[in-house]
């Protein structure tokens, strides 16, 4: 810490936590600038309770560094890395990976640099090890974790990649349109670099030429995806509209940002629901999945991918910035455990020719390619007679054609596993989520049961349709609680689709995720 | 060369043709209809690989009229979902209908990048100065002062002309024709279907309704024609007039309109065609050519190889990294870079 890292960051300190700061850094210029009124910054902030510790940290790196040649700039750099390595004797951490890390990065490039991060680290560790001014070391066992082979993924990589999978399992290349935007451009970089495994991606113009160009390589026989982020979305609406219309696979990934316009383009929330459900003019359904962790955006991509192909229907795979840019580890799990993805693509016409919007008993229509012999055929954003697909203005066939869109996105209900509860079936306070909070909302949970309350957590990753059995579950409870980074908008559609609960609601619009303490407070003052 | 014996008919659809009698549609539609089996023979094209994409207005419902693949799209994005077809499927013959108002106003954007990114398309673009579909307002290439219905005291904001956009836009193939040429049409189709690259073919087409005769004055009738519109042809003399008595010259950095056999021209001062010539310059003032100061310019302006064909370039791209990878199958993606075991 410095003086501002201090000021700002004292609303965080846990009853007994260690503090670090950096001695160099207590200058009456920096305590000025960070706003403290008296030279004392240790007792403005009434840190005596705390293990706090303040090593001269700058003096001592450039003092470990002085051999290195490097300049006094660069070499203050490196005064992380001291920290990092205080850090590592608190916690009876193995170097060897950091080391690793930074000779991976820097060693080809620039050798010296990569030493003297490495020197910083062992000087930090060396320090903390002979000066006995923290009370403790801690040994953090590892998390108990399934036997197997880990990676660390993020949510966009892991999408990107989940994105691979579906493609590979329904046996068609993969197709991204897509326009930079924050923060979900890492998804378009990581596909760009997946040419290996046959993928093309288009760099469009602008976010509408993103999703359509991913339209037109649907129509023409691809497993076609478009990235973006909430305003992005906005763009794509219209398009949106005429996949649904035209009953083609798509994949559109929303990564979620604070809202609304440019908003918060850094920073997180769940405000895009509405959106992803009902952004569109005409009645126009589609399927919404939520991914709920960094790692999990490769499963929800997959499914995302499967529910769009096997039942001819855009998907919106709604992600966000916090589970986007977070990583975890992984147990990389093998596609021989993953289904194959059978869309209904018709190769031959059958007798009488073909017809596009004859349907299959999920209510998709042939997927029919350009290129395949005796298929010509016509779609588009007209409406089309309910069998032949030539355009029709006839009501009772609109009629029909609305229901039927509808139908055959309520069917998909019984594609996904039913609705699943963490902790006991029954309680006192059920706590539902959705998508990228379960983290902290199942830590909240988790914490709450230890101290003898009857809570569970009910979250969600298919949001349209919802999975069978949330009606039981809910009924199974006392009181419910909808937490959501938005103002209520999952509350309200469970209002919407489940009349008979009453649904309390606890949002934050902050650009930041939940934190487990504010949670728990809010979890307390409903059991009261 | 193939021999797959298409006829017209091969290509026409069961859908009653709903544009109004005396639209120029009918005859470019006839002109497409005539071209696909020269196109099929020419570059091996079978049936089942021709598609068709179109954007909204009047000239967007071409698609439903071909007895091809046909996708309708949403307002100004014809270009767009046309180039996610060919960079989806490169060996389709990939054919855009739209309009002034689809791709020069609400689709610009798409327009100009389709043809910077050189995807292979073919581009017919109605040109009839009005929105049709919506009955009679102004489009970006309407004249200056025209009066429509949002325009009631004439426009005050200056037309696109197509061509000059297209080769300022470094576009590789653009090509004129007149709705009722059909013969001509049936040409520049042939020709921008066989360029490499992305293909745009204005055809000057007559609303017969909401802006009838707009090109009347240059491309009225036959004898007009001969007046006051000049076809240009690879390697011939820039030559036209009823008995092709006028031609192009080029003096004092500009075009004029000489009589050859007078002021001492002759034909050897006209100007020959070169529609393969890299440099944009006389290409952008042969489509810039305004009736009356010059004849408008018709034809094939304007055809440029280039190896940087986008669909072609990513395909390629794909197959190179394919052949040079460890990474096969996803399997091999998910445990690529650092992994451990958890025993």
């Amino acid at each position: 810490m410095n003086p501002a890292a201090l000021k700002a960051n004292r609303k965080w300190l846990k009853p007994g936590a260690t503090v670090i700061i950096d001695g160099d850094s207590i200058t009456e210029e920096h305590l000025k600038k960070a706003g403290f009124a008296t030279l004392d910054p240790l007792a403005e902030l009434k840190l005596d309770e705390y293990n706090v510790v303040v090593p001269d940290i700058t003096s001592m790196t450039r003092e470990a560094l002085k051999e290195t040649g490097l300049d006094n700039k660069a070499v203050t750099k490196c005064k992380n890395m001291f920290a990092l390595g205080i850090c590592f004797w608190l916690f009876d951490r193995p170097e060897e990976y950091a080391l690793r890390y930074l000779d991976s990065k820097f060693a080809k490039k620039n050798p010296v640099v990569a030493e003297a991060n490495k020197l910083a680290i062992k000087a930090g560790y060396n320090y903390a090890a002979n000066t006995h001014q923290f009370a403790n070391n801690y040994t953090v066992a590892p998390a108990p974790r399934e036997k197997g082979t880990y990676r660390s993924i993020s949510g966009n990589v892991a999408t990107a990649w989940g994105l691979c999978a579906a493609a590979e399992k329904a046996g068609l290349p993969l197709f991204c349109g897509s326009y930079p935007i924050t923060p979900a451009t890492v998804i378009l970089e990581e596909l760009a670099k997946r040419k290996d495994l046959g993928v093309k991606t288009v760099q469009a113009e602008d976010e509408i030429a993103g999703i359509c160009t991913a339209i037109g390589a649907a129509f023409a026989g691809n497993f076609a995806v478009t990235t973006t982020s909430g305003p992005g979305l906005s763009l794509k609406s219209e398009a949106l509209g005429l996949a649904v219309m035209t009953e083609l696979p798509l994949v559109v990934v929303d990564v979620q940002r604070g809202g609304p316009s440019t908003g918060l383009p850094t920073k997180t929330e769940q405000s895009d629901l509405a959106q992803a459900l009902y952004g569109r003019n005409g009645e126009c359904p589609v399927i919404v999945v939520a991914a709920s962790s960094p790692s999990d955006c490769f499963h929800y991509a997959f499914e995302a991918g499967r529910l769009a192909m096997e039942h001819m229907t855009p998907v919106v795979l709604l992600s966000d910035g916090f589970i986007a840019n977070g990583s975890e580890p992984w147990r990389i799990p093998s596609m021989k455990d993953y289904p194959t993805i059978c869309p209904p693509i018709v190769d031959k016409a059958p007798e009488g020719g073909f017809m596009p919007y004859v349907r299959n008993e999920n209510l998709a229509r042939g997927w029919a390619f350009p290129g395949k012999v005796g298929l010509e055929h016509r779609v588009g954003g007209l409406e089309k007679d309910a069998v032949k697909g030539s355009i029709s203005h006839d009501p009772a066939n609109h009629q029909k054609m609305v229901d039927t869109r509808a139908a055959k996105v309520a069917k998909v209900i019984d594609d996904i596993p039913a609705q699943t509860v963490w902790g006991d079936e029954e309680g006192d306070l059920l706590v539902v989520g959705w998508g990228g909070t379960r983290g902290h909302l199942q830590n909240a949970v988790d914490e709450m049961r230890k101290e003898g309350h009857k809570v569970s957590l009910c979250h969600f990753n298919y949001i349209n349709p919802l999975p069978h059995g949330v009606r039981e579950i809910f009924a199974r409870f006392r009181r419910i609680v909808v937490c959501e980074l938005n103002e209520g908008q999952f509350a309200n559609y469970l209002r919407q689709n489940f009349q008979e609960f009453q649904y309390e609601q606890y949002n934050k619009c902050e650009g930041q995720p939940f934190t487990v303490v504010e949670l728990k407070e809010k979890f307390e003052s409903l059991l009261k | 060369m193939a021999d797959y014996k298409y006829t017209p008919a091969d290509f026409k659809s069961d859908q009653e043709v709903r544009w109004c009698p005396g639209c120029g549609d009918h005859a470019i539609l006839n002109a497409v209809q005539r071209a696909l089996p020269e196109v099929a023979d020419a570059l091996d094209t079978p049936h089942n690989l021709f598609t068709f994409v179109s954007g909204i207005g009047c000239s967007s419902r071409f698609i439903y009229y071909m007895k091809t693949y046909g996708f309708h799209s949403v307002h100004g994005r014809a270009n767009a979902v046309a180039t996610g077809v060919k960079v989806a499927n490169p060996r389709l013959s990939v054919w855009v209908a739209t309009g002034d108002g689809d791709s020069l106003a609400i689709g610009g954007n798409h327009f100009i990048h389709a043809i910077r990114r050189n995807v292979d398309l073919n581009v017919i673009l109605f040109n009839n100065e009005i929105y049709g579909l919506t009955k009679g307002q102004y489009s970006p290439t309407s004249k200056l002062g025209k009066i429509t219905k949002t325009s009631p005291y004439g426009t005050v904001e200056k037309p696109f002309n197509p061509g000059e956009l297209v080769i300022g836009a470094k576009g590789t193939f653009f090509a004129r024709t007149v709705d009722m040429e059909v013969q001509l049409t049936k040409e520049c189709l042939v020709e921008a279907a066989k360029h490499k690259g992305m293909s745009v073919v204005e055809a000057l087409q007559n609303c017969v309704i909401f802006n009838d005769k707009t090109h009347a004055a240059y491309a009225g009738d036959k004898a007009t024609r001969a007046e006051h519109t000049v076809v240009l042809r690879h390697g011939e003399k820039m030559l036209f007039g009823a008995n092709r008595e006028k031609g192009l010259v080029f003096e004092n950095m500009k075009l004029k309109v000489v009589t050859v056999g007078q002021d001492g021209y002759t034909l050897d001062d006209v100007l020959t065609h070169d529609a393969h010539e890299k440099d944009t310059t006389l290409h952008m003032m042969l489509a810039g050519m305004k009736y009356p100061d010059y004849p408008v310019a018709l034809g094939v302006i304007r055809a440029v190889e280039d190896d940087a064909v986008y669909d072609r370039a990513v395909e390629r791209q794909v197959e190179e990294v394919k052949a040079s990878s460890k990474i096969h199958c996803v399997d091999d993606l998910l445990r690529s870079g650092a992994t451990w075991e958890v025993e």
